[in-house]
C-alpha cells in the first residue's frame, strides 16, 4: 500500500511536468498547474496520515524511505507548492500583461515548476544517498532557467552564479557521498545496499570515524551551499531577487529546507560513527553546524540593513533563519531539534507568504527598490496588511509561531551554550531594526502604487499567516507528538 | 602477480590524469582545452575498464562504456559545436597568470594528499593513494573555474571536476551502484545542455562570453 501512495506522490508532479510541457502555452495552463499541485498535496496528505499512524516504512525495494521527519517535510513542501501555484496564477498573468513575460516563457515556467516539485519530493523520500545527490542537483537544474526567466542582464548573471556556485557545491557533496560509500563498503560490503540510509543507520557505529569526519565536511559544505550558509551564500540573494517571485517563494520556503534535510540525514550517520550521543564521543558534526549557523545569522543580520531591493532583503532574512535552524540542529538534543523542526515549518510558511505579498507590492509600484514602494495600505489594504503581518511574524513577534520556535532555540542555547545567547540576541535585534524600519514606510505613508490588471491572489498569504499564528498560540497535541517523534529520530 | 600489474597500471593512469589537469590549468586555447577534456575522459574510461577487469565488477563495464560515450564522444562534440557556433576559439584570458596558477596548483596537490592520508592508510590493494589524486584533480578543476574569465572554460572546468569525482568513485571505491551512476550521468548531460542554452543567452545579452561583464550584482 505504501508503495502505491508513494508512487502517486512522485508520479503526479512528474506527469504534471509532462502535461505542462505539452500544453503549457494554453490559456488554462495556470489552472492545470494548480490542479496538479493540489493532487500532489492530496497524495502527500494521504501518505502523511499513513506514516504518522504506522511509523517509518521502506518502499520499492528499499530505495525509498519515509519516516516522521521527512514525511513532515513532504507535507510542508506539497502544501507550499500548492499555495504558490495558486499565487502564481494571477501573478504571472499580471507579469505577462506588463510585457515582462511571453507565452513561451510561461510554458517553461509551468513545466519546470512541476518538475522542481518532483525533484524535491524525490530528494526528501529517497533512501539512497546517491539518488539524494542526483535529486538535489536536478533541483538546481530545474530552477536555474527559471531564475533567468526574465532574460534581463541581471537575471542571467544571477542564474549563472546560481548554476556555477551550486554546481561546485554539489560536486563537493558528491565527493562526500563517495567517501561515505567508501566507508560503508567496508562494513556493508560492495553493492547496492551500501548507500541506503536505513542500512547505514543500522551500522553507523561501525563506520570508520576518520573517513566519516572528512565526508561530513564535504557534505556540509556541498549541501550547505544550497542551504545558503555563509560564506557560501552569495548566489542566494541574487537568485531570489532576480527570479520571478513565485520562484523566490519556493526556493526560499522549500529548497533550502530540502537541502537542510539532506545535511541532517548525514549528521545522524556521522554522530553515530563518532559516538556523539555516548560518553566520550565528539559532537564534531554538531559543532561544525553550530559554527556555520551562528556565522550565517550574524553576517545575514549585518547585511540586512544595507539592502535597497526588497526581495534581496528578504533573501538575506532567509539566510539568517536558515542559519538559526542549522544552529539549532547543531546543538542537538530533543528540545533544540523540536524547535528547529518547528522553525523550519513556520519559516517556510511565513517567508513564502511574505514573498507573495512582496510580489504584488512590487507589481503595484513597478519597482523592487524599497524607496519606490510606499503606502501600500492606502491603495491595497490586503497587500499592505499581508506585508506588515508577514514581517512581524518573521521578525518573531509574540503571537506568531516564529516567536515560539526562536524562544525555544534561544532558551536551549542559554542552557547548553550560554556564550552564544548574546550573539544570537544581538543579531536578531539588528535584523528586527533593519527589516521593520524598512517595511514600515512601505506599508504606511503616501502611496505611489497603481492598480493591477488582474486581481491579486492574497488568500494564500493569509492562510499561511493564519497557520503560523495558530502554531504560535496553540500546538495541537498530535502535531507536537509528531514533531517529538521526528526529533527523537534525529537525536 | 597479476594484481600488482593492474595496480601499477591504474596508478600510472592516475598520474597521467593529474598531469592532464595541470595541462588544462596551463592551456590558453579553448579548442585544446576541450581536446584535453576528451583525453581525460578516455583515460577515465580506460581506468574504469581496468578496475572492472581486475575486480570482476561487471557493472563497471557499463560505466566504462557510458564514460566513453558521454565524456569522450558526446560532450566534446557538443562543446566543439558550441564554440564553432559562438566563434570563441581563441585565447583564454586568465585572472591570475599561469605560473602563479601552477604554483597554487602544486600547493593544492600537497594539501589534498595530506587530507587524504588517513584514508589512504585504510584502503588496501588497488585503491591506495588514489583518493588523494582524485581530490587533487577536483580541487585543481575548481581552481581552473575560479581563474578563467570565459564562460565556456568555466564549464570545461566544471566537467573536469566531475571527471575527478568519477575517478574517485570508480577507482577508489570500485564504483557506486549503477542507478546512482546513471543518475549522475543524466545530471551532467542535462547540465551541459543548460550550459549551452546559457551561452546563447549570455552572448545575446552581453555581446560576449566574458563573465567579467557579469559583475553588476553586488552588495555595496
Amino acid at each position: 500500500m505504501i508503495d502505491l501512495q508513494l508512487l502517486a506522490l512522485l508520479l503526479i508532479p512528474l506527469l504534471g511536468g509532462g502535461l505542462l510541457a505539452a500544453f503549457g502555452s494554453r490559456s488554462w495552463a495556470a489552472e492545470l498547474n494548480s490542479l496538479m499541485s493540489f493532487c500532489t498535496f492530496a497524495a502527500a496528505v494521504v501518505l502523511t496520515v499513513r506514516v504518522v499512524d504506522s511509523g517509518p516504512q521502506v518502499a520499492f525495494n528499499e530505495q525509498f524511505f519515509i519516516d516522521q521527519f521527512n514525511v513532515f517535510l513532504v507535507a510542508l513542501t506539497a502544501f507550499v507548492a500548492f499555495t504558490t501555484s495558486l499565487f502564481s496564477r494571477p501573478y504571472m498573468r499580471i507579469e505577462q500583461h506588463h510585457g515582462k513575460l511571453s507565452t513561451g516563457m510561461l510554458h517553461l515556467y509551468y513545466s519546470m515548476y512541476q518538475l522542481f516539485t518532483f525533484t524535491m519530493l524525490v530528494a526528501l523520500t529517497t533512501n539512497n544517498m546517491g539518488i539524494l545527490w542526483v535529486a538535489m542537483e536536478a533541483a538546481t537544474l530545474t530552477t536555474v532557467l527559471l531564475v533567468s526567466l526574465y532574460r534581463t542582464p541581471a537575471s542571467i548573471e544571477a542564474a549563472w552564479k546560481y548554476f556555477i556556485l551550486c554546481g561546485v557545491g554539489i560536486a563537493l557533496a558528491l565527493f562526500g557521498t563517495i567517501l561515505l560509500y567508501f566507508a560503508a563498503e567496508r562494513v556493508l560490503g560492495h553493492g547496492g545496499t551500501a548507500l541506503l540510509w536505513t542500512h547505514l543507520n543500522e551500522v553507523k557505529g561501525e563506520l570508520e570515524p576518520t573517513v566519516l569526519k572528512l565526508a561530513f565536511i564535504f557534505l556540509l559544505v556541498g549541501y550547505g551551499t544550497k542551504i545558503g550558509l555563509v560564506p557560501l551564500h552569495s548566489w542566494l540573494p541574487d537568485a531570489h531577487a532576480e527570479g520571478p517571485t513565485p520562484v523566490s517563494a519556493v526556493l526560499s520556503g522549500l529548497l533550502l529546507n530540502v537541502a537542510l534535510c539532506a545535511v541532517m540525514r548525514c549528521k545522524v550517520l556521522v554522530d553515530g560513527a563518532l559516538g556523539a550521543n555516548l560518553a566520550g564521543g565528539t559532537h564534531f558534526a554538531g559543532n561544525l553546524m553550530m559554527g556555520f549557523g551562528l556565522l550565517s545569522v550574524v553576517v545575514a543580520a549585518l547585511f540586512l540593513s544595507r539592502q535597497k531591493d526588497i526581495k534581496r532583503m528578504f533573501a538575506y532574512s532567509s539566510i539568517e533563519h536558515m542559519g538559526l535552524i542549522t544552529f539549532a540542529f547543531g546543538m542537538g538534543g530533543k528540545v533544540a531539534t523540536f524547535a528547529a523542526l518547528l522553525h523550519m515549518t513556520v519559516h517556510s510558511l511565513t517567508k513564502s507568504a511574505i514573498f507573495f505579498a512582496v510580489g504584488h507590492a512590487v507589481q503595484k509600484s513597478g519597482t523592487q527598490q524599497m524607496e519606490g514602494i510606499r503606502g501600500m495600505l492606502q491603495i491595497s489594504p490586503t497587500v499592505g496588511w499581508g506585508l506588515m503581518l508577514g514581517t512581524l511574524a518573521i521578525l518573531g513577534m509574540p503571537p506568531f509561531g516564529v516567536f515560539a520556535s526562536e524562544f525555544l532555540i534561544i532558551t536551549t542555547a542559554m542552557h547548553d551554550y550560554p556564550w552564544t545567547t548574546p550573539i544570537l540576541l544581538i543579531a536578531l535585534g539588528v535584523a528586527f531594526a533593519a527589516i521593520f524600519g524598512k517595511v514600515q514606510p512601505m506599508v504606511f505613508g503616501e502611496t505611489t502604487a497603481k492598480p493591477l490588471p488582474h486581481s491579486p491572489a492574497l488568500i494564500p498569504v493569509f492562510v499561511h499567516l493564519l497557520l503560523v499564528l495558530i502554531l504560535g498560540l496553540y500546538m495541537p497535541p498530535y502535531l507536537a507528538d509528531w514533531y517529538r517523534q521526528a526529533a527523537a529520530l534525529l537525536g | 602477480m597479476q594484481m600488482t600489474y593492474t595496480v601499477q597500471f591504474i596508478n600510472l593512469l592516475a598520474a597521467i590524469l593529474l598531469l592532464i589537469v595541470f595541462a588544462m590549468l596551463a592551456q590558453r586555447r579553448i579548442l585544446s582545452l576541450i581536446n584535453l577534456f576528451a583525453w581525460q575522459g578516455a583515460l577515465l574510461s580506460l581506468s574504469t575498464f581496468v578496475v572492472a577487469y581486475s575486480t570482476a565488477q561487471h557493472h563497471l563495464y557499463y560505466s566504462a562504456g557510458l564514460t566513453l560515450l558521454l565524456k569522450v564522444l558526446l560532450l566534446p562534440w557538443l562543446l566543439h559545436r558550441l564554440i564553432r557556433k559562438l566563434n570563441v576559439r581563441w585565447d583564454v584570458e586568465t585572472l591570475i597568470n599561469i605560473p602563479t596558477t601552477m604554483l597554487i596548483g602544486i600547493a593544492l596537490v600537497i594539501f589534498s594528499f595530506n587530507l587524504a592520508a588517513p584514508i589512504s592508510q585504510l584502503s588496501e590493494g588497488v585503491t591506495r593513494g588514489l583518493i588523494g589524486i582524485a581530490l587533487a584533480s577536483v580541487l585543481l578543476s575548481l581552481l581552473m573555474m575560479l581563474t578563467r574569465r570565459k564562460a565556456i572554460s568555466q564549464v570545461v572546468g566544471f566537467l573536469a571536476m566531475e571527471n575527478g569525482l568519477f575517478f574517485a568513485a570508480t577507482s577508489a571505491t570500485h564504483g557506486m551502484p549503477l542507478v546512482v551512476e546513471l543518475g549522475i550521468a543524466l545530471d551532467v548531460l542535462v547540465a551541459t545542455f543548460i550550459f549551452g542554452i546559457f551561452f546563447f543567452q549570455i552572448r545575446e545579452t552581453f555581446d560576449s562570453l566574458d563573465i567579467t561583464h557579469m559583475e553588476k550584482l553586488k552588495d555595496d
